[in-house]
């Protein structure tokens, strides 16, 4: 509940919710050596979302992977909440993973023999928080995101859209502060894509920070910031652009 | 468009930009003069008639003709003319971009497409605000990110085809290609 706020914290010295420094990973051996990223360094802030955007084979899974700590990288530093993952034992890093990262899946992955409300509250009740506290905290999660009514439906009794909003609620549930996200809107229609991306974007600005791969522009477009990878390289980035009103002519008569 | 504001009812020509302008959720500012011109147009073809009140200029309050409404409905379902491609600057630039020796083609598409998902984020901004709640601006909204969407897609594909193309030894131009049923049968032996 005492997360930073979404603006006024773009000061050089606000703690990265997630860095990435001179990250590479490499597969295989040489002659065969595959470069899946190369020197990447990126850094995302509390109530910043970056979109990774690139072709097929760019390495930007990779880089989710990476981030979410379920790979290791050949060499560069991953911090997370200013923790470096480096030489971290796995069981440190799975609760670290557990409390911190909350993920949404291309397609949403809720699991069909729990309520919306017990799929939301799944990643707290893992981690050994009790039921009802972490019913609690799901039931706030659905909230913000206006599904609270919904608590009690199973997964194929939910529209497509509420689906959705269920598993950005798992998460961003309890004190997650960094999302990881793949393709997140899946198969849908390019309107409902869009409300995908409105949530996540209204997620970060109370205070997470999000990384969304995504091939789409579309979808790119509503982050705060876009990277673009190719042979896992990052070869281009979008600066912070001007606000809407540019676009629009001043209305000159009156 | 103005036709389509009368076929609501009479309607005097200041309100008529104002509404034109909240139905196209401002983006295109239309001036009085333009409005009045219009009018005067459709009144002489006999689409919109005025009242007959003597005054003129913004007392005069027009309304639709049923010749009008038939007009209306044929405009509505008439396909703009999209033919012929519009001269495109970004097209031209990347052709000749392929001509320059020395260029970084890819730099130069990477340039462009940096600057599109900029443009593209603004736009979003937008639907993210007021779009919300103006139908109108949410629609012109999403017709333009359509259109900066389907820029960047051709970037990618041009990009791929000079790469494929620079990596390809280039074909003698004066060969003229062999017909597909003769490149197939070659194939086969």
């Amino acid at each position: 509940m005492s997360r930073p706020g979404p603006d006024g914290d773009s000061s050089e010295n606000a703690v990265s919710v997630l860095e990435l420094r001179g990250v590479s990973k490499t597969y295989g051996r040489e002659p065969a050596i595959v470069h899946a990223l190369a020197g990447v360094d990126l850094s995302v802030r509390a109530g910043e979302m970056v979109a990774v955007m690139g072709p097929s084979g760019s390495g930007k899974s990779t880089l989710l992977t990476i981030a979410g700590s379920l790979e290791d990288p050949t060499s560069g530093d991953v911090l997370v909440c200013g923790i470096a993952l480096a030489g971290m034992p796995q069981g440190r890093k799975a609760r670290l993973r557990r409390r911190v990262i909350g993920y949404v899946f291309q397609d949403f992955n809720l699991l069909p023999g729990l309520t919306a409300a017990e799929n939301a509250a799944l990643p707290l009740e893992l981690d050994g928080v009790p039921v009802p506290k972490a019913r609690a905290a799901a039931l706030a999660a659905m909230e913000a995101l206006g599904v609270a009514d919904r608590a009690g439906w199973f997964p194929d009794q939910l529209s497509g859209g509420e689906r959705q909003r269920v598993a950005i609620a798992r998460a961003v549930v309890g004190d997650h502060r960094l999302l990881l996200a793949d393709e997140p809107s899946g198969a849908l229609d390019s309107v409902n894509a869009g409300e995908v991306m409105r949530l996540l974007h209204e997620a970060c600005q109370r205070g997470v920070a999000a990384v969304v791969v995504t091939h789409d522009a579309q979808l790119a477009a509503w982050a705060d910031r876009i990277v673009l990878l190719r042979d896992g390289r990052m070869t281009g980035k979008t600066t912070r652009p001007p606000g809407p009103e540019s676009l629009l002519t001043p209305g000159e008569i009156r | 468009m103005l036709l389509a504001l009368l076929s609501q009812g009479p309607k005097y020509g200041l309100q008529l930009r104002e509404e034109f302008e909240a139905g196209t959720g401002e983006v295109w500012p239309l001036n009085v003069g333009q409005v009045y011109r219009t009018l005067g147009r459709l009144e002489r073809d006999g689409l919109a008639e005025s009242d007959d009140t003597g005054q003129e200029g913004p007392q005069k309050r027009f309304r639709i003709t049923p010749r009008g409404e038939q007009a209306l409905a044929a405009w509505l379902r008439t396909p703009p003319d999209l033919t012929s491609p519009p001269r495109d600057e970004l097209v031209m630039k990347v052709l000749v971009a392929a001509r320059v020796p020395g260029t970084d083609t890819r730099e130069v598409i990477q340039a462009h497409r940096v600057y599109l998902l900029e443009l593209m984020q603004q736009w979003t901004r937008l639907k993210e605000g007021e779009a919300r709640d103006d139908l109108s601006l949410a629609l012109v909204v999403d017709s333009e990110l359509f259109r900066l969407d389907a820029v960047i897609r051709w970037l990618d594909a041009a990009e791929v085809r000079l790469a494929r193309a620079a990596a390809e030894p280039p074909r003698p131009a004066s060969a003229p290609d062999p017909a597909p049923q003769l490149r197939r049968l070659g194939a086969r032996r």
